[in-house]
């Protein structure tokens, strides 16, 4: 059967090869999702088959579409940082630490080497959370059930932790514009500690149990292929795009919150496939663990908030209580917004999932006159219909696990 | 295309002079961190391209547009945001619409093709037409939704529109309802004006207790 493009899987280059003339049929579409187990939330696959051999993949997004560009148009600052947990839900202290970095570029505003400390902390341990949790689901999604309990686990040590910070193990809103919502709890960073020190053994484990998992490797090695130039023409980020061997990571090349005095490597794929991808993730969470080690080696003493964030950060409770200019200061914080300088800022951070950039127009006062968000979930996914054609639809299932996305980041 | 990138990023006077070399009308525009130009709407391919192939801003970060309200003229700005693999620099560049009831642009899809997706964004939601584009269509919202969302003159409680699904909306008449508003967010209100009136209150009350729900734009 002549067709116009290229196999990428060897299986589906047998499967096509074999195909007799009698057994000629016609093309057939397929619908997988809103809701299907692998495609990890609500996006749906409109997909025309030619047997087992998908000939056209068209993703229809939206089904999590929220508004959240119009509404951060309709309140304050502060206001929004809830929001932003629900970008990508799985990693919600590092869509926050993103944010108020990127608020922070407009109103100018430095923040305290511990602040940054503990945001550095934050983002890592969101990132091992987040990867933790996509390693399992994938493992789900290509037959190595046996992983996804170990990673759950813990990552729930992780949610404690969480909990114990924010106060919150989901939805943690936990930076101010120019600080956090509240220092660490006493004895924190000695448990964080702890449980990089018990985690390191557990991830080989984990990763021992696919790195040379035959079947995995069956189902991602050669699979899903994304050469560097295509990778950069369609904007991928994160891990996806290192994966396709292009070195390219904002903590490392654009650094912010302090992520220059910290040491740590890069970790590069060489195919730019499924397995590469995986194999991405797992390094980056032993560079998260080595990040977070060196920051607690050398946790900054001081503020955990910006001395000059008065007119922008509420002040503490006990002095709202007590003294009447923290309390017009409050007062005025509460229902104004923040005030923020006239300006036009574009920040992005290397969250889990790659690049979350935050576009600001500011016309001065509390609230943003526009902002757009530029989800890493969002470009990742543009490339499905060219990466799924020409696969088996079992392969589809491979190469979604590998991109490793979040519908609530890709939706807005 | 990164061959003859060059290993630091230029500076916002040796872009400006690159662009004004080649589009005499190109102007610096006033930002908060990284170098901005401002360019006429028909030559940003073109400054793309040449963006891309002389300074190595290889990576389309983003492509977003600003609606700047509905008395302004120009009203709608689109706004690309260009990135280096390889010397990590940011530029943005603007450019306003011609028109501002039929706004387009030209599409860059040739250049990255992961612009499509950002296109069909920028157009489902500003309803900027970009020209030359293969497959413009809605993104986030359903096809034949009515409205641009993140225009100005769209209230935050949205507007009542049929439902997707013809056949359930014939029989059931059911239809898309605007959100009521009275939960917030709340946004106090600053200038002259009487207390009542600078109340925090939500901002868009285009559908609250006290007025009625929009009509249709």
């Amino acid at each position: 059967m002549p067709t116009d493009y290229a196999f990428p899987d060897s299986a589906a280059k047998t499967a096509n090869a074999v195909e007799a003339p009698e057994f000629q049929t016609e093309k057939m579409s397929l619908s997988m999702g809103p809701s299907h187990p692998s495609t990890h939330g609500v996006l749906r696959l409109q997909m025309e088959l030619d047997g087992e051999i998908v000939t056209q993949c068209d993703p229809v997004l939206g089904y999590l579409h929220r508004g959240d560009e119009k509404i951060a148009e309709n309140m304050t600052y502060n206001q929004f940082v809830p929001y932003t947990d629900r970008l990508d839900y799985l990693a919600p202290l590092a869509n926050n630490v993103a944010y108020a970095c990127a608020v922070e570029r407009l109103a100018k505003l430095e923040v305290p080497e511990r602040c940054q400390a503990i945001r550095i902390v934050c983002s890592e341990m969101a990132r091992v959370s987040a990867h933790l949790l996509g390693l399992g689901a994938y493992g789900i999604d290509v037959g190595a059930w046996a992983i996804f309990l170990y990673t759950f686990t813990e990552r729930e040590k992780l949610y404690k932790l969480f909990e114990e910070l924010t106060g919150a193990r989901f939805t943690t809103s936990y930076t101010r514009i120019g600080g956090v919502a509240r220092d660490v709890p006493e004895g924190w960073t000695d448990r964080v500690d702890a449980f990089c020190d018990q985690f390191l053994p557990i991830l080989e484990n984990i990763l021992k149990l696919l790195t040379r998992n035959k079947i995995f490797i069956d189902r991602t090695q050669g699979v899903g292929v994304i050469s560097k130039e295509e990778a950069i023409a369609y904007g991928l980020t994160g891990p996806n795009l290192r994966g396709s061997g292009v070195a390219f990571d904002l903590r490392k090349d654009r650094p912010y919150s302090g992520y220059e005095r910290y040491e740590f490597d890069v970790a590069v794929g060489a195919t730019g496939d499924c397995y590469d991808r995986y194999l991405v993730r797992g390094e980056e969470m032993r560079q998260s663990i080595r990040i977070i080690k060196q920051v607690l080696k050398n946790f900054p003493k001081g503020d955990w908030y910006a001395k000059d964030a008065v007119r922008i950060f509420a002040p503490r409770k006990e002095k709202v209580l007590t003294s009447m200019e923290e309390l017009i200061n409050n007062f005025m914080i509460t229902t104004e917004g923040p005030q923020m300088p006239a300006g036009e800022v574009y920040f992005e951070a290397e969250v889990p999932k790659g690049a979350l950039g935050f576009f600001i127009v500011s016309k001065g006062g509390g609230v943003p006159y526009r902002m757009k968000i530029r989800s890493p979930s969002f470009s990742n996914l543009s490339i499905l219909p060219k990466v799924c054609q020409g696969n088996l639809v079992s392969d589809v299932v491979s190469i979604l696990g590998s991109l490793d996305f979040v519908m609530g980041e890709c939706d807005r | 295309m990164s061959a003859s990138a060059p290993a630091a990023a230029a500076s916002e006077t040796d872009l400006l002079a690159l662009l004004q070399g080649a589009f005499p009308a190109a102007a610096t525009r006033p930002t908060g961190d990284h170098p901005a130009f401002k360019l006429p709407v028909a030559d940003v391919p073109a400054a793309l391209k040449l963006l891309r192939d002389q300074q190595g801003f290889d990576f389309l970060t983003d492509v977003t547009a600003v609606d700047w309200d509905v008395e302004a003229s120009p009203r709608f700005s689109v706004v690309w945001h260009l990135h280096s693999t390889t010397h990590h620099g940011y530029v943005r560049i603007v450019a306003d619409c011609l028109s501002d009831t039929e706004p387009s642009a030209p599409s860059v899809v040739g250049l990255w093709a992961g612009a499509n997706w950002h296109e069909r964004e920028t157009f489902d939601l500003m309803g900027i037409r970009f020209t030359d584009h293969p497959d413009l269509r809605r993104i986030l919202m359903w096809d034949g939704y009515p409205f641009h969302p993140l225009r100005k003159d769209f209230p935050l409680a949205g507007i009542e529109t049929p439902l997707p699904d013809v056949e359930v909306s014939e029989i059931t008449g059911a239809t898309v309802k605007p959100a009521p508003m009275m939960g917030g967010p709340f946004v106090a209100s600053t200038g002259e004006m009487n207390l009542t009136e600078a109340e925090p209150r939500a901002k868009d009350e285009s559908w609250n207790e006290r007025s009625e729900k929009p009509a249709a734009l």
